[in-house]
């Protein structure tokens, strides 16, 4: 247009306070205010670790998820992947167990399994969706199925449980740490730091954005488009490992209920911290605020008696919800 | 002179603090074809939309049949008989022809839908507007002419009082705009009044009663088409001198380097056997009908598209290209036609348009913003791209800056050879000056063009050479003097270049 420099100003003003980028923090903001006033024991040390060593493992997950949302794909299949991957590296341990005897390299062992199942379990999926062009959504739903069922196979039912001196061995990782910070906020901090930088730095996060928003645009403009589509699921999967890695000393086993409905909580942390969920923008720092308010929720609930625990799910949804109104009232504004 | 049916008096309009209409003023009158012309940018879409109910004005009066205020929205006008055509297809692409000319006035037989009848009266449009579409057709599966045709065909059906087109012919052939234009002789005969915008002045001197110019959010011009010539059209749009369209042709030597050699490319299914060389500092155009294959061609060669040839050799190397990004590591670039689907990120800023292509030159691990901040201020500079601030969504920015804003991100990958398709669809006359210039430039400092374009004038002006290509296949080859309409459309048409019968060009 040609009339120019007026518009200048005007729209800077009006973009200086977003709901859209600022509700999330304000929701947290209301969230540890209000629990701190039910409670005065939720802002303690004991509290605060509890909740964010707890949400660290869908954190490291929906970190990734992120970038598979902001590139316009999805992950439904990281759940039953988180337990599919626990229940192998059980396995694995156990099984290497009487060659290598209860030390440091079994344990090393297990987290290289798990990482190389999640790195090969997320190449899979990438593979289905960008070489055969089949909907992340069908692809993503079957492998769900598979490990799922594939996980409650190999514990026949049951349980798959560590062995108990492997147990002792590994539970550190879980519940130590360093400086009085626990190892797997450790690792979700050092996740969520390199996941921010690259969304908004890096080549890989501006060609997510890129082929979330327009697929096409970016064949056009010779971005190797599937590649980075396949690195996204890649990624993910390795995160999934990860996350499986400080998620095994907790309990020290793996069933058909591990990992339940983690995708879901992955994907809900996304949206809720402003990444579009048809592709196009990714917000790294917002899915952590996500992750946080999603767990705050449930132990809000746990240390006060106003409202019943099991209404946790309802809360968290309507949360959801209100994340895409918000949404929605920025695309209708501009 | 009837009192007008549709009308803008002193309308003013602001998209925040910006005022982009200044108090234009525009009537309408049955059985009268009204072309508004104007820059990209002028204020032609917002007095459309205006005029249809889509926007209100922010001041002055929009009247219809002498009454104020007459619609509060789009649906209402549209109820009342004012009907607009979007340049940006307005119809449901998964839904079939029929059901989307029925859209929301299904036609029913008890609580049923009379299917059978709905696809009757469907033909008998259709076919009055020589489409070939067939009604049972899904839309996303026709071409944009056929699309344009079934909007029209909606638009009939509806039985318009006023008839309101944004650049209905621009994706449309000659024979095409042929047919459109007779539909809308009819209408004018049926007392329909219709206004048009078209960037094609020829079109306006041949179906406009009067004619409104617009420049900067103003009407520079009303009066009747026949006072006017196309020079001065141009000119009291853009409001400086373009009767120098074109710039100079330069002379590429006989012995200049063959910088692209193609022999027998093949894209399955659109074209066969096509072979060409491509001189340094030189222009060539590709010209056809739209679907003659030009596009995918070139698409195949820049690895866009699955395709096999004998030889394709860059700068005397023989190379396979397989995707885009290792095209472009030869210095080869396409640069699409359809800048609003496969060209820019209409979510996006420009400066992120812009680097998209060249991103590996910014930074090493992390991209350095500075730099491309750079990169924009200068591509701005240089390519005199103006939107209202920097951080302006490239989708809110008119078609003229967007083109421009994607043949700097094209260029910012400093190509070799640039293949550039359709480069002046859909915007206006001052901007296709500079892009030709451009273009121009870039030959005579040695890099290559391949110009692919409908528009016959802009081949014959723009470029050294010509290849015509017809269903797949090369036609014929024109250069130098040579390149001039009859042979072109001759060869187009499937008939030998050179004839001694002066066969007048099919309408």
């Amino acid at each position: 247009m040609a009339a120019t420099d007026t518009a200048t100003t005007p729209q800077r003003v009006a973009r200086k306070f977003d709901l859209m980028v600022w509700g999330p923090v304000l929701a947290l903001a209301a969230l540890i205010v209000v629990g701190a006033l039910m409670n005065p024991n939720f802002l303690g040390y004991a509290n605060i670790t509890n909740v964010l060593a707890r949400s660290a493992f869908i954190g490291i997950i929906a970190v990734g998820m992120t970038f598979v949302i902001a590139s316009g794909g999805l992950d439904l299949s990281v759940g039953s992947m988180a337990a599919f991957v626990a229940g192998l590296m059980i396995l694995v341990m156990n099984a290497a167990l009487p060659t290598l005897g209860v030390g440091i390299p079994v344990i090393l062992l297990g987290m290289l399994t798990a990482i190389v199942a999640g790195v090969i379990a997320g190449f899979i999926n990438g593979v289905l969706i960008t070489k055969l062009g089949i909907e992340a959504f069908i692809v993503t739903l079957g492998s769900m199925g598979i490990y799922r069922s594939l996980v409650t196979w190999l514990a026949d039912g049951g349980t798959l449980s560590l062995d108990f001196s492997l147990r002792t061995l590994y539970r550190p990782v879980y519940y130590d740490g360093i400086l009085g910070i626990a190892w797997p906020i450790i690792v979700f901090a050092v996740v969520a730091i390199i996941g921010e930088i690259a969304m908004r730095r890096s080549r890989f996060g501006r060609y997510c954005a890129a082929i979330g928003s327009n697929n096409e645009v970016a064949r056009y403009s010779s971005v190797s488009v599937d590649r980075v589509r396949m690195a996204t699921y890649v990624i993910l999967g390795l995160l999934v490992g990860l996350a499986t890695i400080m998620y095994v000393p907790r309990l020290g086993s793996a069933s058909a209920s591990t990992g339940v409905l983690w995708e879901l909580e992955a994907i809900a942390a996304v949206i809720i911290g402003g990444t579009v969920l048809k592709g196009g923008f990714g917000r790294v720092w917002g899915t952590v605020i996500g992750v946080i308010i999603l767990s705050l929720i449930g132990n809000i609930l746990n240390l006060t008696d106003a409202v019943s625990p099991y209404l946790n799910g309802a809360i968290q949804g309507v949360i959801i919800i209100l994340a895409v109104i918000l949404q929605r009232d920025k695309k209708t504004r501009t | 002179m009837n009192d007008p049916i549709l009308s803008l008096t002193d309308v003013r309009r602001s998209f925040g603090e910006v005022e982009v209409l200044h108090g234009i003023s525009l009537e309408l009158r049955a059985g009268e074809v009204h072309a508004l012309i104007g820059e990209n940018g002028a204020g032609k879409s917002t007095a459309m939309k205006i005029l249809c109910g889509y926007l209100s004005a922010t001041s002055g009066v929009v009247s219809f049949k002498g009454q104020a205020h007459p619609f509060k929205d789009a649906n209402e006008a549209e109820a009342k008989g004012v009907v607009m055509i979007h340049q940006e297809f307005n119809l449901a692409d998964m839904l079939s022809v029929e059901e989307n000319i029925f859209l929301g006035r299904e036609l029913r037989r008890g609580i049923l839908l009379d299917k059978k009848a709905m696809q009757a009266k469907t033909r008998v449009l259709l076919d009055q507007l020589n489409c070939s579409a067939p009604a049972t057709a899904r839309i996303d599966t026709l071409s944009n002419s056929d699309k344009q045709m079934v909007e029209i065909a909606k638009a009939l059906s509806r039985h318009a009082k006023v008839l309101v087109m944004d650049e209905p012919t621009a994706v449309l052939t000659k024979t095409e705009t042929a047919v459109l234009f007779e539909q809308v002789e009819a209408l004018r005969a049926e007392g329909a009044a219709i206004l048009f915008t078209s960037h094609k002045l020829d079109e306006v001197r041949q179906i406009a009663d009067r004619v409104t110019i617009m420049r900067d959010g103003d009407v520079v011009h009303q009066g009747p088409t026949a006072d006017m010539s196309e020079d001065q059209m141009a000119e009291a749009m853009v409001g400086r001198d373009v009767s120098q369209l074109y710039p100079p042709k330069g002379s590429v030597p006989q012995d200049a380097d063959v910088v692209l050699k193609v022999k027998n490319l093949t894209v399955p299914g659109y074209s066969t056997d096509i072979s060409f060389d491509l001189h340094a500092g030189e222009i060539l155009g590709v010209s056809g009908m739209i679907g003659s294959g030009r596009t995918e061609t070139m698409e195949g060669l820049c690895g866009l598209r699955r395709a096999t040839a004998t030889q394709v050799q860059i700068n005397g190397v023989d190379v396979r290209i397989t995707a885009p990004k290792q095209a472009l590591g030869y210095g080869l670039c396409y640069l699409t036609e359809d800048r609003k689907g496969r060209g820019l990120l209409l979510d996006k800023s420009m400066r992120e348009n812009l680097t998209l292509q060249a991103l590996d030159t910014f930074g090493s691990i992390l991209i350095d913003r500075a730099a491309e901040e750079a990169a924009l201020a200068t591509a701005t500079k240089d390519f005199d791209i103006r939107a209202s601030h920097k951080d302006v969504k490239v989708g809110n920015m008119s078609g003229g800056n967007q083109q421009k804003l994607l043949v700097a991100k094209t260029m910012l990958s400093a190509p070799q050879i640039v293949i550039i398709d359709e480069p002046t669809r859909g915007i206006d006359i001052g901007t296709k000056q500079q892009i030709y210039e451009f273009i121009r430039g870039l030959a005579n400092s040695g890099k290559s063009v391949i110009v692919i374009s409908s528009e016959m004038q802009e081949i014959i002006g723009l470029t050294d050479r010509v290849i015509v290509m017809r269903a797949g296949r090369i036609a014929g080859m024109l250069s130098g003097h040579d390149i001039a309409e009859e042979p072109i459309v001759r060869l187009a048409m499937g008939m030998a270049a050179q004839t001694e019968l002066k066969t007048k060009e099919p309408v």
